[in-house]
């Protein structure tokens, strides 16, 4: 279709459905998108606003980095500025996918140096990057300025210190739990002297010390600081002398909170939090203490964000935290406030929309703490916009989940984590079933779930027939036979990531779900019934999604140990290791 | 001569152990799923202290199958489901010796509950050994280089940093306390199976 024919003959072209718009107009009203979904509906309208969209498309989303090859993004968006690259199954998290599996960057800089030399923001998530990559981030683009990087393994702190030697527009530095070779603090220092561009910078989960007079002198020069997260060795006398540098941050990542301070330092201390007006986000607080969490309570009046995943707190000294942090919307605490602490947080936070409730000792099979029912059943009266739940405990009734979902129904992420594989409803000895049937009746809105404890295939059904928004789904130790995994493929239309671990799921499940699969960005099935016939029968019907097994050491010939299996217009990998098997 | 494990096998040590835990958790063994068994890389719990030492390193590839004392439960690996990196953060909390005392768990084979002790409060493994002796009512034979604890049926064996179980009495007292986790007390064929080693 010519595309210059609309300014010439707009009444045929109206008859003819052609957009009245010139090129240029719409290109300017689509650059005003910016969610990539609403991006992606906009290009299937027809050919001229596939054209617009690409052309004014500046930031790209890939979910899964194998779905598609850097070439042909490069080919159909040449206007990029900010890519995110998500990588390998997030059950690599937990350590369920061996080293060098693969999703390096490499070959995206390598197309992008060339397509996007004018690229400035790389995030990237669970992907393998090498301090060569680093290094030719900075070197090969110039305008490079945003890094983020969560999860992400294959460097060390020397690819740090590239970053911060040769980009000289870099505004963001975000380094968040990767598995990283920490060869030391240096590389802070190599931000040269006259470098003030910078905004964001976390390297809260860096081991070594930084040098703190650089740290110091960065954090001075640096007038646009926004975002400070500091790792544990930064003590508080340090941290008080850079806030008083920085005091217009809106989010603060402490460093130690070790009470070692005298009562100068303190006042002063004490001083410098009172000047954080802006502070809406705050982290770090390791080895925090009744003793000095009062100084901070200044700073707390306009927190939104709270993350005591650090901080091995108390109940009482949350309570009191919390007395002085009326805006909270997201929190995220150890386990070790326990139940009383909960309570303490339905009775502060009415605006609370997202609670994470980690484990302090998650493998010390012998402890009894931590939380309970009782915890979450007291938030969810106290806090009904609470819609983002992650939630770890040993006990768990489903009468209790039915009550916290009648308090609140507008969950969207519901995770619940009972940490003894299969274990029922300790009350009543019966399986799970009915807390998760109540999950997926009530909350209509419900987009993400994690189940746990002892379930049968009566959850499976509940979720197909009712979780009609679902998108993401992770089982573990669950189920009764194929039905259940039968179940959710074929009820919940919405399902793109569905994620199984150590059920009894076989080949007639993986096969049911064949027609599904394309319209899913992956499965992924380990220690399931799942065997390689049957994934050689799936690949060989579905030529357009990639079927990958790895097996574990001594299975047998037939298992099908660890399955992954997504969709892509890229082919098999190229770059698979030996023990990743492309069917 | 048939060795100390048939004997094992055959007396079903686990079966008839009394221990303190939660309900049905030693249900998880008979009960678990396919994974468990066919898990063939070391036990996660060593896994994720090994990784300790190299922090970089997510694989449980570069661990050996290595023998440990049977830990109370079968730990399945991956589970629950915490990031890698925070597990490494929380093992690193709980190493670090909390500067009140240096308490670790000891549990006894045949002992219906487990006891805590403050390594800091003794001097010397002698020490130690006698404190242990009077906690449990029993006796530990002679500590020799060569064969271990010769003249009784209990051996006292400790988890380290790294996850490996140790026999007491190896190392330096002041390494022993530095990386001793928890101890346990074992008893009969396998307790003289260590001794052999």
């Amino acid at each position: 279709m010519n595309l210059k024919r609309n300014k010439e003959s707009p009444e045929s072209d109206e008859l003819n459905g052609v957009s009245p718009f010139p090129d240029e107009v719409l290109e300017r009203v689509l650059s005003l998108l910016k969610s990539h979904k609403d991006r992606s509906s906009v290009s299937l309208v027809c050919k001229e606003w596939y054209n617009a969209e690409r052309w004014s498309r500046t930031h790209v989303f890939i979910g899964n980095c194998y779905s598609v090859s850097p070439e042909i993004v490069a080919r159909r968006f040449p206007n990029i500025r900010s890519v995110t690259l998500k990588g390998k199954p997030r059950f690599s998290d937990f350590n369920l996918v061996p080293m060098n599996w693969g999703a390096d960057v490499r070959s995206w800089l390598d197309v992008f140096a060339t397509a996007y030399p004018f690229l400035e923001e790389l995030r990237l998530k669970r992907m393998t990057i090498t301090d060569e990559s680093l290094e030719s981030l900075g070197r090969k683009f110039p305008n490079f300025k945003a890094l983020s990087l969560l999860s992400c393994d294959g460097f060390s702190t020397d690819g740090l210190g590239a970053i911060a030697t040769h980009c000289k527009n870099l505004t963001q530095l975000d380094i968040q739990e990767n598995g990283i070779d920490d060869l030391g603090g240096g590389w802070l220092s190599c931000f040269p002297e006259n470098f003030t561009s910078l905004e964001i910078l976390n390297f809260a989960n860096l081991n070594s010390d930084v040098n703190f007079e650089a740290l110091e002198r960065l954090v001075s020069r640096c007038k646009s600081l926004k975002v400070l997260k500091v790792n544990k060795n930064i003590m508080l006398d340090q941290l008080q002398r850079l806030l008083v540098h920085a005091p217009r941050l809106m989010e603060l990542g402490t460093g130690s909170f070790l009470p070692e301070l005298t009562a100068c330092q303190y006042a002063e201390l004490e001083s410098a939090f009172n000047n954080c007006k802006n502070l809406h986000t705050l982290s770090g607080l390791w080895d925090a203490t009744t003793l000095y969490l009062p100084a901070l309570y200044p700073a707390c009046t306009s927190l939104t964000f709270l993350n005591l995943n650090d901080a091995a707190l108390q109940s009482g000294e949350l309570a009191k935290l919390l007395a002085h942090c009326p805006l909270l919307r997201r929190l995220w605490v150890l386990d070790t406030v326990e139940d009383r602490g909960l309570e303490a947080v339905g009775s502060s936070c009415p605006l609370l929309e997202e609670l994470r409730v980690f484990p302090a000792d998650p493998f010390d099979q012998d402890i009894v703490h931590g939380v309970t029912e009782s915890g979450f059943i007291a938030v969810s009266y106290g806090c009904p916009k609470l819609h983002y739940v992650l939630y770890f405990c040993r006990q768990m009734t489903n009468a209790a989940v039915a009550t916290i979902v009648q308090n609140c129904p507008d969950f969207t992420h519901f995770r619940l984590c009972i940490m003894d594989p299969g274990q029922p409803d300790y009350l009543t000895n019966e399986p799970m079933d009915e807390a998760f049937g109540a999950v997926v009746k009530t909350c209509t809105k419900l987009q993400r779930l994690a189940v746990s404890g002892l379930l049968t295939d009566l959850t499976f059904e509940y979720i197909g027939n009712y979780a009609k928004n679902l998108e993401t789904l992770s089982v573990a130790f669950a189920g009764s036979g194929d039905w259940g995994m039968q179940c959710v493929l074929s009820g919940c239309p919405k399902l793109r990531k569905l994620e199984i671990r150590d059920c009894p799921f076989g080949n007639a499940a993986l096969l049911s779900g064949l027609e599904k699969y394309e319209s899913m960005r992956s499965l992924w099935m380990s220690a399931c019934n799942v065997t390689m016939n049957g994934c050689r029968l799936l690949a060989r019907e579905m030529p357009r999604l990639n079927v990958e097994v790895m097996k574990d050491e001594e299975s047998e010939d037939s298992q099908a140990d660890k399955v992954y299996v997504y969709r892509t217009v890229a082919g098999p990998r190229t770059d698979a290791p030996p023990f990743v098997l492309t069917l | 001569m048939e060795g100390p494990v048939i004997y094992a096998n055959d007396l079903n040590l686990k079966a008839t152990e009394l221990r303190l835990g939660l309900p049905g958790s030693d249900e998880l063994e008979k009960q678990s799923p396919p994974s468990v068994k066919s898990n063939k890389r070391a036990s996660p719990e060593m896994a994720e202290d090994s990784r300790l030492k190299s922090s970089s390193t997510m694989s449980n590839a570069e661990n050996g199958d290595q023998e440990t004392a049977p830990p109370a439960k079968a730990q399945v690996v991956g589970w629950p489901p915490i990031r890698s990196y925070r597990k490494n953060s929380l093992q690193a909390k709980k190493s670090e010796a909390d500067g009140a005392g240096m308490y670790v768990k000891v549990s006894m084979d045949g002992a219906p509950y487990l006891r805590k002790i403050d390594l800091k409060v003794y001097k010397s493994y002698q020490e130690l050994l006698k404190a242990l002796e009077n906690m449990f009512k029993f006796t530990i034979g002679e500590y020799s280089e060569r064969e271990g604890y010769n003249g009784s049926d209990y051996a006292p064996t400790y988890e380290d940093k790294d996850g490996d179980w140790m026999l007491v009495g190896d190392v330096p007292w002041d390494m022993f306390i530095s990386s001793c986790k928890r101890m346990r007390i074992m008893k009969g064929s396998e307790a003289r199976g260590l001794g052999c080693l």
